[in-house]
């Protein structure tokens, strides 16, 4: 899907907010990549979340112990905070209720990981400048058969996470796998927050 | 001889409702590239009293068991398959005198399947109560000379466990890489986790449930309400009258076969497609699907004990880990220590997908480890008897990873 010099920054970056030995909940885990990825620098526990049968199997191949379910049903089978990180990674642009399954995480896990293409790209406002509909590393879909259907800039997460009393922890943003500092929402095409909720004391 | 598993039949791409062998030789020659070839069953004898739930024990008693594959040096690749309903210890492959009598998971178990037997040494066995060899209602009981039948006792599936944990000390095996098992086979497979916790390291639960709804107990309230009202069942004792409650297990079985299909496969199969192309205003089979029912009830009929019928229908409805624990079966598998794989079939509507989500609820909130698939096949709860490409990859990669944990 994307860019493999992406995917690792992305990993990167996520593995190294994970503390040592964290049970983690991955949501929309895929094929299980991240979550070895995970067992293997941070020696983590937990379970990936998956719908496709592919990568439910992916999954078992890698070694990860996945449930197979549609996360749009919420995370009803798990535990008010029984996971010290639920990630969700490149999956919240294509949920239908992004918010609830935002809170969602906030109940089952400590904090939350989430990562998303960031729409405000220049390279995304300069297609839709010219009249079409990005395509690129991180949105690699046609308008047509896009499973994309909340997109949303940087500052509207910031903006989010603000009304919503998420308190975010950290952030990086990433462009093919440097990490972007000035002017992060015009030249960062892909967002990684971690956050908390601002009601409990980290 | 007898030929086992829940409905060969479904194996067919169209029902040919009366031509059993070509069941099985459809079933030989799917799978005839990695056969086991000839099984030969074997037998233990326990002589140490086994104390049973309902408070009664059983002093003698003998097990039918099969075995494929080779015990490793270091014991640690024994996996147990435990049968369901009307299955027994023929697991796999074919017997020397009988070459149509495939094992009832064949599909599932055999060199380079799933369950490959070049890896694993893998056990089936005959439940206690069963009619296929181990000691049930049909067999002599030594102290009065004539069959138990109606004496034999109410078994439940923890005294078959408690049975078969012996057999696993009769065959120096102290801890299974893996217990598998669908429905009431998968039930064990739970059973196994609790109560042998250290013996146990992964199992294999597929289309379960933690317990039986009142649907479920309903439709084997009509089972055996067919056989004991059956005029030749004389209160199960009928043995020394030389008949068998045919009628009734027939029905019984009949019913058991409705709840086996999803209503879609079963009109995909059969429709409302007429034997005679035409009506003909009689009680003679008419529609296809009574023609299948009357079948699968005859062959049923002509080998399976009623009295065993009655005690496995019983062990199924009493099943119910949680309910000494009020109901909390998360509190109930606390001590299961070992990794599960939970799979269920969309269209399963006697062991619905709901209830698996049930026993990994329970597993999540113990922190187990535990992978859970939801199969999406049109077959209902025979969907675990299938050989459905996504259902046996990922038991294969289960297996694989099982493998990698004990060892050849």
């Amino acid at each position: 899907m994307n860019g493999i010099s992406i995917d690792r920054a992305d990993f990167a970056a996520i593995a190294h907010w994970v503390k040592p030995d964290a049970r983690v909940l991955d949501l929309g885990c895929g094929d299980g990549s991240l979550f070895k990825y995970l067992q293997r620098e941070r020696n983590i526990c937990g379970y990936g979340v998956e719908i496709d049968d592919d990568n439910v199997l992916a999954c078992v191949h890698n070694g990860v112990n996945v449930i197979q379910r549609n996360l749009e049903r919420g995370l009803r089978d798990f535990e008010d905070q029984s996971f010290d990180y639920v990630i969700l990674s490149q999956t919240l642009q294509a949920m239908r209720n992004g918010e609830r399954l935002i809170q969602e995480m906030l109940r089952v896990g400590r904090e939350g990981i989430v990562t998303f293409p960031n729409f405000g790209y220049w390279r995304n406002r300069l297609q839709v400048l010219r009249g079409r509909m990005p395509l690129s590393d991180n949105l690699p879909y046609q308008w047509f058969d896009t499973p994309n259907i909340h997109l949303c800039t940087i500052d509207d997460f910031d903006r989010f996470c603000g009304e919503r009393n998420i308190r975010i922890l950290e952030r990086k943003v990433l462009t093919e796998g440097a990490t972007v500092r000035v002017m992060p929402n015009l030249r960062g095409a892909l967002a990684i927050y971690h956050f908390g909720d601002s009601k409990k004391v980290v | 001889m007898t030929r086992v598993g829940l409905s060969c039949s479904t194996f067919l791409p169209n029902p040919v409702l009366r031509k059993a062998h070509r069941v099985l030789i459809f079933m030989d020659t799917a799978s005839s590239k990695s056969s086991l070839g000839v099984v030969t069953p074997q037998r233990a004898a326990f002589s140490e009293p086994l104390p049973l739930t309902c408070g009664r024990s059983i002093a003698n008693y003998e097990l039918a068991y099969e075995t494929y594959g080779t015990l490793n040096a270091a014991r640690t690749n024994a996996v147990l398959v435990c049968h369901a309903l009307n299955a027994s210890h023929h697991v796999a492959g074919i017997y020397a005198d009988d070459p149509n009598n495939v094992g009832w998971w064949d599909n599932m178990i055999g060199p380079g399947k799933p369950l490959d037997t070049n890896r694993f040494f893998v056990i089936g066995v005959n439940n206690l109560g069963g009619c296929h060899g181990s000691t049930g209602p049909l067999s002599v009981n030594p102290d009065t000379g004539k069959p138990w039948g109606a004496s034999f006792p109410v078994v439940t599936v923890d005294d078959w466990v408690d049975a078969q944990a012996r057999l696993a000390d009769h065959l120096g095996i102290k801890r299974f890489a893996a217990v598998m098992g669908g429905s009431l086979g998968a039930m064990q497979c739970m059973c196994w986790s609790i109560a042998y916790p250290e013996r146990v390291r992964h199992a294999l639960v597929i289309a379960c449930a933690p317990n039986l709804s009142a649907q479920n107990i309903a439709f084997n309230e009509v089972a055996r309400q067919a056989i004991l009202t059956d005029p030749d069942f004389y209160g199960g004792d009928y043995y020394e009258h030389g008949v068998q409650p045919r009628r009734g297990l027939r029905v019984a079985r009949m019913v058991g076969h409705i709840t086996y299909l999803s209503d879609d496969e079963m009109g995909s199969k059969f429709g409302r497609t007429l034997k005679a192309g035409k009506l003909g205003y009689s009680f003679d089979t008419e529609f296809e699907i009574e023609s299948y029912l009357r079948y699968q009830g005859d062959k049923f009929s002509g080998y399976f004990d009623a009295n065993t019928y009655l005690r496995i229908t019983k062990a199924l409805d009493y099943f119910d880990p949680a309910l000494e624990h009020g109901g909390d079966l998360a509190k109930a598998m606390a001590p299961a220590k070992c990794g599960f794989l939970v799979v269920s079939f969309t269209t399963d509507w006697r062991f619905s997908p709901e209830r698996s989500r049930e026993i990994v609820h329970a597993l999540l909130k113990n922190k187990r480890e535990v992978t859970y698939a939801e199969i999406d096949a049109p077959h209902g709860h025979d969907a675990f008897l299938l050989e459905d490409p996504r259902y046996h990859k990922l038991v294969a990669a289960y297996f694989d990873r099982v493998h990698a944990e004990v060892g050849a």
